[in-house]
């Protein structure tokens, strides 16, 4: 009835895993509770878990990768505590606790926290960019959202019933088979992967078609916003390469239910497809990261130099050729697995090539910065921190390019303080820069600037802290991913990595104090004109927040910054003569309902519960059906009502109008 | 033109791109389960080969059956596309049965090999045939399902904008699985059984 | 029935029935040595996909939305990086490993 489903699923084996389950339960009836007190459960439903706008979608993507990022930190913060003590000791973890940890660390970063914090500000900022009422298929959207809160929702059930997966977070077979890993630890990362997988190829495809046939007329792709434009590479990337990590775990999967024979050592299984197969997808992911955070450094160092964008074409064919590459390289991941000479050098070769591009875009963030007149808006300072800091990173990075040199750091501490020097200037930085950016347009009301710069300093001191020690002490020969240790030369230097993780954990307090302060003051931060920062693409020139249609007339451009085009001819904030009726997608619980019962299946899936497999199954393809068989799933916007929002807007703009 | 119609046309251009691009992704899917297939042909185990359990007959009667299939769902596109609700729910009808026979014989190959002890646990080189071709078969039956969506479709609403469109996309999935049958039996029953 | 859409598809019948039965010929008698017949099987096989392109999708260089067509030879390029690739390295691991 409950297939391997028994009470001794509960986490009562350990103080630490009870202390885990209990706040994760205790957050969510915290929350639970909260809202019951606002009485904000029907506001809730019908204005947001209900909704297919891309506006509030991108909004609810970014509230759980800041929520996943606080998870993902703690288990940093409890790594960083076991290594700095664990010398000739067993430090407070044990050994299978400590692998859970590392293992749902990278897993919730790069699922959970990356991958939705950068859907959710291209949903949030695209659209207004290309200057259209929402992206190509508003549902689908909605329908990525919930696919990809499934996911996190399994792994976040993994800490309160059953255990996570110990195999890190790529999950190479065979540990992670079923000969060795019997346990619904690996199922739940191989559930949680898939589910969340196939949201994001959606969104992939919804973006591309939004951005390739939703355009402003006029705007060709040359005249793209540089976000848009890595937003693009980013989406191509999404739709070609989540396919391979679909086969990847997919064949695992069936490895482990099936009893068939992909990875496993005997019976003509071949384990070292699946490292092949998944850094197919796995290079590739971190440039699907990147590239966007790329874009939201373009747009930010220009705005807050007061500057045009240097070297607009080059930045988008560099763009381009990173996405491409990105797909040629993937052999560099698995160099000392055993493949010839020949082939380790022509990955190697191609793997440095691919610092040339990203060389070019680190020039042109200079030469826009060059001569104009910097405005330290913290995401400026996150765009400051992140090119000194990155190019460390990248250095290291063709360090590691070299075959023989991979030889002697593969799998040390040298690797993860390399691919965090990446991430995390590269990748977090950029998406922290574009929240504090962006805030404005969603909510407003301005961010705290004070907090912002205190979040950054304490990010960056931080980082340094954590990861300049993990290069020194994997040279030295420590490999990762340690719950224990015997060489005390090794001790020091994870006592300041411990440190540094401190000093971070004051950045994300930081920001977190930013939010309150912020809020609470809001009406003095108000934004009325919808452009706090003199901004030239289209997304300044709506409210903040904009009104649901986005544009009450669509926007026809003519220039790479439209809106700075239109301010200085005095066209900006023209009264149209009239209004037309709008047709806008109405909400729906289709998508929610979808993606609560792909929670259910994945579950169910996991413990064995065939019966509650095949139900979820059915109502999901119910769902989809009968969604799908709705022809007429919008309501129209008068023009009298339109009329009346755009009045009220018109009305904050005060004299400008 | 009116704005509504081309709004209509915009969107439709949208959903087609739109399931191409899906249509893309698959087949990334299915080449990556084909070269998994090749690294894997050598990993019988000692086991049945691909020479022992493949049938000429019966992949040959698969390919006329999917092939033809593809050519009644042309006639039922044509039918759609000139207003004839019968010739296209007829069409679908001829469409459906031949697929319906398509997974039959296919269904009817695993059991016989699953029965002799060839089963996708016997050794690696069973799994990736396993999953190769079932994945191709599980998608046929999609297919066949959606024949039957669009069919009550058809009956209920008539060959409105939107049905219609619809039946483009399920014409562009059909087709679709029989260039990935082409494969196949180029990649796995033919090299096979040489 | 249209006459012109009609003709489409038998053409494309006719061909790909013609493009199926060489190669399953040729298996069935082996008439050719193998490696002679694997090469007309893999032509015979791009061919009839081309014609399925043609004639059962309509794609072509006019009427095609050339996102389609960029993405169709987008996908191409990415399958043959991706499965040439895999090929190259298993194959190369295969003759270092044994596995």
């Amino acid at each position: 009835m409950f297939g391997k489903l028994t009470i001794e699923a509960l986490p009562l084996y350990s103080a630490i895993a009870a202390g885990g389950a209990a706040v994760t339960v205790g957050g969510a009836l915290l929350v639970a509770l909260v809202l019951t007190w606002l009485k904000a459960w029907k506001y809730l439903w019908t204005d947001w878990l209900t909704s297919v706008d891309h506006k509030r979608i991108g909004i609810m993507y970014i509230v759980l990768a800041l929520i996943m990022l606080l998870r993902g930190f703690i288990d940093a913060l409890m790594m960083r505590a076991q290594q700095a003590m664990a010398l000739n000791a067993g430090g407070y973890l044990p050994p299978e606790h400590f692998d859970q940890i590392f293992s749902s660390h990278g897993t919730i970063m790069i699922f959970f926290m990356a991958m939705p914090f950068m859907t959710g500000l291209i949903n949030l900022i695209m659209p207004l960019q290309v200057g259209t009422r929402d992206v190509a298929f508003p549902w689908l959207n909605a329908v990525s959202l919930w696919l990809t809160a499934a996911g996190a929702a399994l792994v976040m059930v993994s800490l309160v019933i059953g255990k996570f997966s110990t195999a890190g977070w790529t999950g190479y077979p065979p540990y992670s088979g079923i000969e060795h890993n019997p346990g619904v630890g690996v199922d739940y990362w191989i559930w949680a992967v898939l589910i969340s997988g196939i949201g994001s190829t959606m969104s992939g495809i919804n973006f591309m078609v939004t951005i390739l046939k939703r355009r402003a007329p006029g705007m060709t792709l040359m005249r793209m916003t540089p976000f848009t434009w890595t937003a693009l590479c980013a989406s191509v990337l999404m739709v070609f390469t989540f396919p391979a990590i679909t086969v990847a775990c997919g064949l695992l999967a069936l490895d482990r239910v099936a009893g068939m024979h992909f990875f496993t050592n005997a019976h003509g299984g071949n384990m070292m497809n699946y490292a092949n197969l998944f850094w197919i997808w796995g290079h590739p992911e971190v440039y699907i990261l990147v590239l966007p955070a790329f874009g939201i450094f373009s747009e930010v160092v220009a705005t807050f130099s007061r500057k045009r964008l240097f070297g607009y074409e080059s930045l988008a064919y560099a763009t381009a050729a990173i996405a491409f590459l990105s797909a040629t390289v993937w052999l560099h991941h698995f160099f000392t697995m055993g493949a010839s000479a020949n082939v380790n050098a022509v990955f190697g070769i191609a793997t440095m090539i691919i610092a040339v591009p990203t060389g070019v875009k680190v020039f042109n963030w200079l030469l826009t910065m060059y001569r104009g007149r910097i405005d330290f808006h913290p995401s400026m300072m996150w765009s400051i921190g992140f090119i000194v800091t990155f190019v460390i990173g990248g250095m290291t990075g063709v360090l590691l390019a070299i075959p023989p040199a991979d030889f002697l750091v593969h799998n040390t501490t040298f690797l993860v303080a390399h691919f965090h020097n990446m991430i995390i200037p590269g990748v977090l930085f950029g998406y922290l820069a574009g929240y504090m950016y962006w805030f404005p347009k969603a909510f407003g009301f301005e961010l705290n600037r004070g907090w912002g710069a205190a979040s950054f300093w304490c990010w960056l001191i931080g980082f340094y802290l954590a990861f300049m020690p993990l290069y020194l002490v994997g040279l030295k020969g420590m490999p990762r991913r340690m719950e224990t240790y015997n060489d005390p030369t090794w001790q020091p230097y994870l006592m300041v990595a411990a440190l540094g993780a401190v000093v971070v954990l004051c950045g994300i307090v930081s920001m977190v104090v930013q939010l309150y302060v912020s809020i609470r003051d809001r009406k003095l931060a108000a934004d009325r004109t919808g452009d706090p920062f003199d901004g030239g693409a289209l997304e300044w020139s709506t409210s903040s927040p904009p009104p649901p249609y986005n544009f009450a007339v669509l926007p026809t451009v003519g220039d790479r910054e439209p809106f700075r085009e239109a301010k200085k001819n005095g066209t900006a904030y023209r009264r149209p003569a009239s209004y037309t009726p709008i047709r806008i997608p109405s909400n729906t619980p289709a998508a929610v309902i979808l993606g609560g019962f792909a929670f259910v299946l994945g579950f169910a899936v996991i413990w064995h519960i065939w019966w509650l497999v095949v139900v979820s199954a059915i109502a999901m393809f119910i769902t989809v059906i009968a969604r799908s068989s709705d022809d007429h799933a919008e309501f129209t916007l008068s023009a009298g009502e339109v009329k009346r929002i755009e009045d009220e807007r018109f009305r904050q703009l005060g004299g400008r109008a | 033109m009116s704005e509504h119609e081309r709004e209509e046309t915009e969107t439709q251009e949208q959903r087609n791109l739109g399931f191409w691009l899906y249509l893309m992704s698959d087949a990334v899917i299915f080449a990556l389960l084909f070269a998994t297939y090749a690294i894997m042909i050598r990993g019988t185990d000692g086991g049945p080969t691909g020479k022992q359990l493949f049938d000429l007959n019966n992949a040959a009667l698969e390919t006329v059956l999917l092939l033809v299939s593809s050519t009644t769902f042309g006639f039922a596109s044509l039918s759609a596309r000139t207003g004839n609700r019968g010739g296209a729910i007829g069409w679908l009808a001829v469409t459906f049965l031949l697929g319906v026979g398509f997974v039959f014989l296919e269904v009817r190959e695993f059991a016989g090999m699953i029965a002799v002890g060839a089963g996708p646990d016997r050794s690696g080189f069973l799994s990736a045939f396993f999953t190769l071709v079932g994945t191709h078969g599980v998608h046929v039956t999609m297919g066949l399902l959606w024949i039957l969506i669009m069919s009550a479709q058809i009956v209920l609403k008539g060959l409105t904008a939107p049905v219609v469109s619809r039946l483009y996309r399920l014409g562009l999935f059909w087709h679709f699985l029989d260039i990935a049958w082409v494969g196949i039996f180029s990649i796995v029953y033919l090299p096979g059984l040489l | 029935m249209e006459q012109h859409g009609l003709r489409t598809y038998l053409i494309g019948f006719v061909l790909a029935v013609v493009l199926s039965v060489i190669p399953f010929w040729l298996v069935a008698t082996h008439a050719l040595p193998p490696r002679r017949t694997l090469l007309i099987i893999g032509i015979a096989a791009l061919l009839q996909v081309m014609v399925h392109l043609r004639f059962f999708l309509h794609l072509n260089f006019r009427t095609t939305p050339k996102e389609n067509m960029l993405a169709l030879m987008f996908t191409t390029l990415m399958i043959f990086i991706m499965v040439g690739g895999s090929y190259w390295i298993m194959f190369d691991l295969h003759q270092r490993m044994m596995t």
